[in-house]
């Protein structure tokens, strides 16, 4: 058998031989995915709201927010381990770092979707003798609701990755396999974590697509 | 008419030596010295270029602005002492583009004020079926469909159909038919002028186009950066002798067939 074939041939006994465990750590990973998307719309989509009604508190907030972004990943799992009460070694201090990467998109896709309404649409609304949180929650909030979505897409997607490195301060997850597999140069290990973390990502895009197509008003 | 109309003040409208600023860097005067008195059961056209501060009178009347100087007094009441949300539920709106709810259908549209009154369902209901039939759209055909599934001009007759919902006194237009097709245009401003004349509401209407104006005036407000400049009935306003006045009347002087 040729070298690529019996590579292929070897990774799939891998898989077959460890799918308990690679179940499990999928599941893991789904969890800590899911449990920091939650907190992320639970902060993200509140605040997107509120600064739609004050300008100063904007700038702020969606600059906070740009600053997580641009910290590289595992630098900013690094950070958090010696700070009191979130930090630490295990999955919570992991769930704050998802957090703070899963903020940005939502947040901003929020004030965007938000903002971005037809001014004729709100003129109408305001004129018609609509409380703002009225227009805020009945016209403002359906119409945004695509473009929030499209939020927690991306956010979701980059959190599916990024949460791979939360198994570098032991949180677990896919990325287990992936750090033994580079510890140990084994392609059949790194793709045991990969391939998992892949088709999740895939599956939330597709799934979160379809929502948003729904959801869109034209 | 019904009581509640019966018992409303001869005076609807009144303009007291009201200005608007905008207080930017430099204070921009927008529109100053206006009085206008808009007796009950009027339709006063607000004519005038861009720019010259019709849409800011609108905007006056119904408290989504308020004066610099002086008072609009809606119902003996001057706007800066209602409740903004009160004051507006009582004046249709209509504007250029509809602004109907994309989100909403024609039917729910309809029965925004109503809704936000608290009418109960049957009521509101019956009211978006008799308006539909008003501004001639089937209730059948139309109560279900997304603004987004309409034409402009239907847009724009479940624009006025929305704006007249919960029978306010006072009805504001800010160029209703301006983005429309000149035969829809035609259509409508007949329509309309018809509808005006039965419903007996005040109306203000805002437009730049002088045929529109003298077709549903019952007197005309030219204005001229930001000051009133001649207020005249349809018939008046063509015999008067001032400069701009000239301006939009040779706008009129096309005769048929010339060439343009």
């Amino acid at each position: 058998m040729s070298p690529p074939m019996s590579q292929l041939s070897s990774t799939w006994t891998f898989f077959a031989d460890h799918r308990a465990e690679i179940l499990g750590a999928t599941l893991d990973h789904l969890v800590l995915v899911l449990v920091a998307m939650i907190i992320a719309i639970l902060i993200g989509v509140p605040l997107g709201m509120f600064i739609v009604q004050r300008p100063a508190l904007r700038t702020i907030a969606l600059g906070v927010a740009s600053i997580f972004q641009t910290i590289p990943s595992l630098a900013l799992f690094g950070f958090l381990i010696p700070i009191p009460f979130i930090g630490g070694i295990g999955k919570r201090t992991a769930i704050v770092a998802l957090v703070l990467y899963a903020l940005l998109p939502i947040l901003r896709n929020t004030y965007v979707g938000l903002t971005g309404i037809d001014p004729a649409v709100l003129e109408s609304a305001e004129a018609m003798g609509m409380a703002r949180s009225q227009i805020l929650f009945r016209v403002r909030l359906p119409l945004a609701l695509a473009v929030i979505l499209a939020g927690i897409r991306t956010a979701t997607i980059i959190t599916i990755g990024v949460a791979t490195i939360a198994a570098a301060i032991g949180a677990g997850g896919l990325g287990g396999f992936i750090f033994r597999g580079v510890a140990l140069v084994s392609n059949a290990l790194i793709l045991a974590g990969a391939i998992p973390a892949a088709l999740l990502a895939i599956l939330a895009d597709v799934l979160l697509g379809l929502l948003e197509r729904r959801l869109k008003v034209t | 008419m019904n009581a509640k109309t019966a018992s409303l003040p001869e005076t609807l409208i009144e303009f007291r030596d009201v200005a608007f600023h905008i207080n930017d860097i430099l204070a921009r005067v927008i529109v100053s010295g206006i009085s206008l008195t808009i007796p009950h059961g009027e339709t006063f056209v607000l004519l005038g270029r861009s720019g010259s501060g019709k849409t800011t009178l609108l905007r006056l009347i119904n408290g989504m602005l308020l004066p610099t100087k002086g008072e609009v007094r809606v119902q003996d009441r001057p706007t800066a002492e209602w409740d903004p949300i009160r004051l507006r539920r009582g004046i249709g709106y209509v504007i250029q583009e509809a602004g109907l709810f994309p989100h909403f259908t024609v039917a729910e549209n309809v029965a925004l004020v109503p809704t936000l009154e608290n009418w109960d369902a049957p009521r509101t209901a019956a009211r978006v079926q008799e308006l539909l039939h008003l501004v001639g759209l089937d209730p059948r055909e139309f109560a279900h469909r997304r603004p987004r599934e309409l034409s402009g001009g239907q847009r724009q007759r479940v624009g006025v159909a929305r704006a007249l919902a919960a029978d306010p006194p006072i009805l504001l237009m800010d160029e209703p038919f301006g983005a429309l097709d000149p035969v829809t245009r035609a259509e409508l401003q007949r329509e309309f002028s018809t509808l005006a004349r039965r419903l007996g509401k005040t109306i203000v209407f805002v437009t730049h186009d002088l045929r529109e104006a003298m077709l549903l005036a019952s007197r005309i407000v030219l204005l001229q950066a930001g000051n009133v400049v001649a207020t005249a009935t349809p018939q008046e306003f063509l015999r008067l002798d001032h400069p701009e006045v000239r301006a939009f009347t040779s706008s009129l002087s096309v005769p048929p067939g010339a060439p343009a």
